[in-house]
């Protein structure tokens, strides 16, 4: 159970690995997550599901090195096994058929929003893809998403690929040139809450993915609690996805930065041992 | 299963009770002193989690036990959710033989040696002793003796592992691993069922093993009751969240005819006040949950954990107590309750209350907190409170707390930790439309079986009650394990 079928590298420090879980591949529904733990010791942290397939058993997961945790899960190899693996939890995606959407993916966002993108495309939407990242070797997935994608913008903040520019600066050039019924936006915080901003100024209605911290993942702890419309929401059990525009962003960043010094220590601490 | 009381009679007449009885007159017996159990000094527990609690030695238990009248009419059994046989096991520790006592502790009992530690038996079996009701006297230390027996039986390597009936073939699903679905899973394995436990979590125990800090059960316990089960054949399976792993459709499919779903209250509340998603403000599960069951204090572990000079914790119930006394261990300067009522109508057991006193914890009663404010970080720093009083009791028979205008203050803080209360887990119920729930979100059973509007389904625990007890989740286990297993003879007679 949990065994690592396939590793990739997307680049550097971007991971898609193939798991065997056939239960949660068989249950999965585009928007759920898992949440992993690896090794006696290690922590719970939540990954949405990139992709799964029921025939073969196995769910997609791609994850980014930025701590202690996503290196370790990185740094296993094909044969190993997540100590622990459960899922899929969070609402699923809402899909209809709406007309047209604007799909927006931020970095390693655009592992979470394939499944989405596909889905959208397969209820008929008409979807407009724009993916953005740094530079050129962040732009991940960009076959799979053309795959499921009537069109895709590359933006990149340095222009080494595709259009010059933030996502924001694709998604305004769509907004003006046609009418776009819904946008979906997954990513880092900061660039979800900038992109809800400009779907607000062109009143297109907008669904943001929440990446908060999380321990159970089952709604007993509150750790991924956000404000939503003025209420307090559970993100791993009323989300993930939420109306980007009533999403209190702000207060999202600072929570997302509670132990970021704890964490920053730790990964230092982890580097230094393996050095050794 | 039910104990009945001709079953007590007959056992209480054999040739071993009556000549145990005959050692002492009633009136020597009655003139003995309760015995106190010792506790590691204040002091000193606070710098570590040792459980605090030291137990019983031998000639301690035997001396206690001899004060135990072994009445014709055990009263204190009726105090007791899972009936335990209390003066057969006292008899039997009064005639030195702890490893029979404790074999009749789990005649009826899945996990004595944490009901031993955890349960409030001045509510139950001790607050139905003889000596309470008729004497006014101390009633006897039956929790400590409980304790006493199943740390004596595990200490001797010679745990017993109880009787189970052949194996009749038929596959039941019990859904969450807490106190309700373990002594559930006990008595179905005892009856011949194959029984398998899903858990959500990585670790099987539910709150046992997140909630109850390491000082008042130690996890290594609650690990060897577990795997006492899994000798009488329980299977258990973690990682697994029925409704979303796999639905109770997928699990029929694969042969599973009975269901009992004691997915517990986990859902915490918060206050809904100004500032409380700010940074250092947490649900008492999380904290617990992450100290308990990720254990954060270690530096081993990847699980982080911000301690806190100025911890408060806001609420009165056991669940604040193991939150402020956890605080107190990470190294608080200040772990303040603070508690809206007075320290009468606090719900937490006397116990842990003046274990806390004794920690240094300082308790602000009658006091609520009104805001929050957070520093440039977001971080929380500051509390404003205001004083309550006490007017008319209120439906619960408390009297309710009214608000002293113009009695605002602030506090300094840099954790705070709320514990208000816990919601049914919705989980299962959202994934299961045709299961009838209360407004409340709890599920509707039959008060006697505990059945669900789902035949196959019963339900037990905190998710049929709301936030209750450990034991009362137990004694709902067995219930439910009784009316199953009726059913599903029925169901086969038909």
């Amino acid at each position: 159970m949990n065994r690592i079928i396939e590793k990739e590298f997307f680049s550097e420090n971007v991971v898609r690995l193939e798991i065997d879980a056939p239960r949660i591949a068989k249950a999965r529904r585009a928007g759920h997550f898992v949440i992993v733990k690896i090794g006696d010791t290690g922590e719970r942290i939540p990954l949405t599901i990139a992709a799964a397939n029921p025939e073969r058993g196995t769910i997609t997961l791609v994850i980014q090195r930025v701590g202690v945790s996503s290196r370790r899960i990185t740094e296993l190899e094909v044969g190993d096994e997540l100590t622990d693996l459960v899922g899929p939890l969070g609402e699923a995606t809402h899909i209809e058929n709406v007309g047209t959407v604007l799909a927006c993916g931020g970095g390693v966002g655009v592992a979470p929003l394939l499944p989405i993108v596909e889905a959208l495309k397969k209820a008929g939407n008409r979807v407009v893809t724009i993916l953005a990242a740094r530079t050129k070797d962040l732009i991940i997935l960009e076959e799979q998403i053309a795959k499921y994608s009537d069109e895709v913008i590359v933006m990149t903040d340095d222009g080494s690929y595709g259009e010059k520019g933030l996502v924001t600066d694709g998604m305004k050039m769509v907004m003006e040139r046609e009418k776009v019924d819904q946008s979906v936006v997954i990513g880092p915080a900061i660039m979800m809450k900038f992109a809800s901003l400009t779907t607000k100024e062109y009143n297109v209605p907008t669904v943001a993915s929440l990446n908060t911290i999380m321990v159970d993942g089952t709604g007993m702890c509150g750790a991924c609690r956000i404000t939503v419309g003025g209420k307090t929401k559970f993100v791993c059990v009323d989300g993930p996805e939420f109306d980007a525009h009533q999403v209190d962003f702000d207060e999202m960043l600072l929570r997302l930065n509670g132990y970021k010094e704890i964490e920053k220590n730790a990964e230092q601490d982890y580097l230094n041992n393996k050095d050794k | 299963m039910a104990v009945t009381k001709e079953f007590l009679k007959e056992e209480r007449e054999q040739a071993w009770r009556v000549d145990i009885r005959k050692l002492l007159k009633n009136k020597e017996r009655t003139a003995l002193t309760r015995v106190h159990m010792g506790e590691v000094d204040a002091k000193k527990r606070i710098l570590s989690n040792v459980e605090v609690n030291t137990g019983l030695t031998e000639e301690e238990a035997m001396a206690e036990a001899r004060r135990c009248l072994d009445c014709p009419d055990p009263t204190c059994i009726s105090g007791c959710p899972v009936e335990i046989n209390i003066p057969k096991f006292i008899k039997r520790i009064e005639q030195g033989d702890v490893l029979q006592a404790a074999q009749v502790l789990k005649e009826t009992s899945t996990l004595p040696a944490v009901c031993g530690r955890v349960c409030p038996q001045e509510k139950q079996c001790e607050a139905q002793c003889f000596y309470q009701l008729k004497m006014k006297k101390e009633p006897v230390a039956i929790g400590h003796l409980e304790r006493f027996a199943a740390d004596y039986e595990r200490e001797s390597g010679q745990i017993s592992v109880p009787e189970v009936a052949a194996a009749n073939g038929v596959k039941i699903a019990v859904i969450g691993s807490g106190p309700a679905g373990l002594a559930f899973a006990g008595d179905m394995a005892k009856a011949g069922y194959d029984v398998t436990i899903f858990e959500a979590l990585h670790e099987i125990g539910g709150v046992l093993k997140y909630g109850i800090p390491e000082f008042r059960l130690p996890n290594s316990i609650v690990d060897v009751e577990i795997n006492n089960l899994e000798k009488m054949g329980v299977k258990f399976e973690n990682n697994f969240i029925v409704g979303r792993t796999a639905t109770m459709e997928d699990l029929k499919e694969e042969g599973f005819e009975g269901f009992f779903t004691a997915s517990g209250a986990g859902l915490p509340r918060f206050m809904n006040i100004p500032g409380e998603n700010y940074i250092g403000i947490l649900s008492s599960n999380e904290y617990l949950t992450r100290v308990n069951l990720m254990d954060a204090a270690n530096p081993k572990t990847d699980t982080p954990i911000v301690s806190g000079k100025n911890v408060a914790v806001i609420g009165g119930g056991n669940t604040a107590m193991d939150s402020v006394r956890t605080a107190k261990r990470l190294g608080a300067e200040r772990a303040m309750i603070v508690y809206r009522r007075s320290m009468e109508e606090m719900p937490a057991r006397v116990e842990e209350v003046k274990h806390a006193l004794e920690e240094g914890i300082e308790f602000l009663n009658l006091t609520n907190p009104t805001e929050y404010f957070a520093d440039e970080t977001g971080r929380v720093s500051k509390m404003r409170v205001q004083k309550m009083e006490l007017g008319e009791p209120d439906a619960s028979g408390r009297r309710r707390p009214v608000v002293l205008e113009g009695s605002e203050y602030d506090i300094d803080v840099d954790t705070v930790v709320v514990s208000v209360g816990v919601s049914p887990n919705p989980l299962i119920p959202s994934s299961l439309p045709q299961l009838e729930t209360t407004k409340w979100g709890t599920i509707v059973v039959d008060e006697e079986k505990l059945q669900t509007s789902i035949p196959e389904m019963f339900a037990g625990g905190d998710i049929v009650r709301g936030g209750a007890t450990v034991i009362l989740a137990m004694g709902d286990g067995r219930n439910a394990a009784a009316a199953m297993h009726k059913y599903l003879q029925d169901k086969q007679n038909v």
